[in-house]
């Protein structure tokens, strides 16, 4: 025994070197143990702290180019108010408030720690469980999809932005109504991938590509991006599409956090069918 | 000893805060973003006993992970580099034992000495870095062409910070 513990502490450094080793790779494994364990609260309040500061100076520098974002967010929310358009038909119809049930609640949150440069982005968000923050709420900016809640501290969260791996996002291709998913192969952080459209259908650059609101996370019809280039290989029954996302990745400010409140009955409902 | 330590200290909070407020949103091409960080591995003094460097390894490998919500993946090439230091220090040729007191700089170990101790550190370390946050095989050609974009970058970058952070001896 004296012999193993001699051995050791003479190549202290190569076993101190292999435990710490041990350690990382336990925490990139397991993520999700250490999101639980006390020592995640501790650094989300210290990173936190650091990146409200840090936004807190950085934010004048943007803030015109946010309100030109946040005024053409206006110009086009008032534009599809039922009022700003003219009823052309003589039929009319009485609406039912029942039938109007409301199936998402927003709430607005800033953006504190951002990053595009990594394989597996995240975000850091200064709204948390004492706002009612919750993991799988959708994140959006003015501008476009942006990502989904993934954890939440006290007063913080971070979301799982679009550029991450193992970001998957149910969307429609616009003009021809195919669905697709959305994901991004790392490198450019302004262009992503939309995969599952069928070789059969015509895409065209510029299509738009939206949120299909299948996931019950995103509402439908939130933009995502729009075409630019489009591949097939030889004998390939699906296209691989590469597009611009909307939201301009690196500059996000100001977003919303969505919550769908029917998402807990929606997601019962296809464990029941997948249970059959 | 005492004050050299002051310093890295002082180093080691100043490189994570420029690492992740300022440097993470450097994105050249959508591929090239520097490592800044393991500046402060390559600075600690050649004498630092190698548990402290492994221990400071894993603690700047750490910060820099808690703010980018990726635990343990830079946590794991620091160290590793730490580990490999001194194998490279004694590759590009020690300082000689008697003159005493040297660092790891341009100013003591001359400009040669310095780019060649760093370019191995911070290759390996973006080269670890990227396979490990990709793990994927598919991916292989935008982990070397991140590893190559990123090197070059972090190897610039270190040049001109120790240029302008050089003190007259």
């Amino acid at each position: 025994m004296r012999h193993i513990f001699a051995f050791i502490w003479k190549h202290n450094f190569f076993f101190l070197f292999l435990v710490l080793e041990v350690v990382s790779l336990i925490f990139i494994a397991n993520r999700s143990f250490y999101h639980r364990s006390v020592l995640s609260n501790v650094t989300d309040r210290f990173t936190g702290g650091v990146f409200t500061t840090w936004s807190g100076v950085t934010s004048y520098f943007s803030l015109k180019q946010e309100n030109i974002r946040l005024a053409n967010e206006n110009a086009r929310l008032q534009r599809i108010l039922t009022k700003s358009e003219i009823t052309s038909d003589t039929a009319s119809f009485i609406v039912a408030d029942t039938l109007y049930n409301q199936q998402y609640h927003y709430t607005v949150a800033k953006v504190i720690g951002n990053s595009t440069s990594r394989r597996d982005n995240y975000i850091m968000l200064n709204k948390g469980r004492k706002h009612g923050i919750q993991p799988d709420m959708a994140v959006i900016s003015p501008d476009g999809v942006v990502g989904t809640v993934v954890s939440v501290s006290e007063n913080f969260s971070w979301a799982m932005s679009m550029l991450n791996k193992h970001s998957r996002i149910s969307a429609r291709l616009g003009r021809i109504n195919q669905m697709g998913t959305v994901v991004w192969d790392g490198g450019n952080p302004s262009v992503g991938t939309l995969q599952d459209i069928p070789a059969h259908v015509k895409v065209l650059p510029g299509d738009t590509i939206t949120s299909s609101g299948f996931s019950y996370i995103f509402p439908e019809g939130i933009m995502v991006g729009t075409v630019e280039e489009i591949y097939i290989e030889e004998g390939a029954h699906f296209y691989t599409i590469y597009f611009r996302f909307s939201a301009d990745m690196n500059s996000l400010r100001n977003v919303y956090l969505i919550k769908n409140l029917f998402r807990e009955e929606q997601t019962e409902l296809s464990k029941n069918v997948i249970d059959e | 000893m005492n004050k050299l330590y002051g310093r890295d200290i002082l180093r080691f909070f100043v490189l994570i805060l420029v690492q992740v407020l300022v440097l993470d949103h450097i994105n050249l091409y959508g591929f090239a973003n520097p490592g800044l960080y393991i500046y402060f591995i390559l600075l600690l003094p050649f004498e630092i006993p190698g548990f402290l460097l492994l221990l400071l390894a894993f603690l700047i490998g750490f910060g820099v992970d808690s703010f980018s919500n990726s635990i343990g993946l830079h946590t794991f090439a620091t160290v590793l580099i730490a580990y490999l230091r001194p194998w490279v220090i004694r590759l590009a040729g020690p300082p000689a034992e008697y003159e005493g007191n040297l660092k790891p700089g341009i100013a003591d170990m001359g400009f040669r000495w310095f780019f060649a101790y760093s370019m191995v550190l911070v290759v390996a370390h973006q080269l670890v870095l990227y396979t490990f946050e990709s793990l994927r095989l598919a991916e292989i050609g935008i982990i070397l062409l991140k590893t190559i974009t990123g090197s070059i970058l972090t190897l610039a970058l270190i040049i001109v910070v120790e240029y302008l952070f050089m003190r007259k001896r």
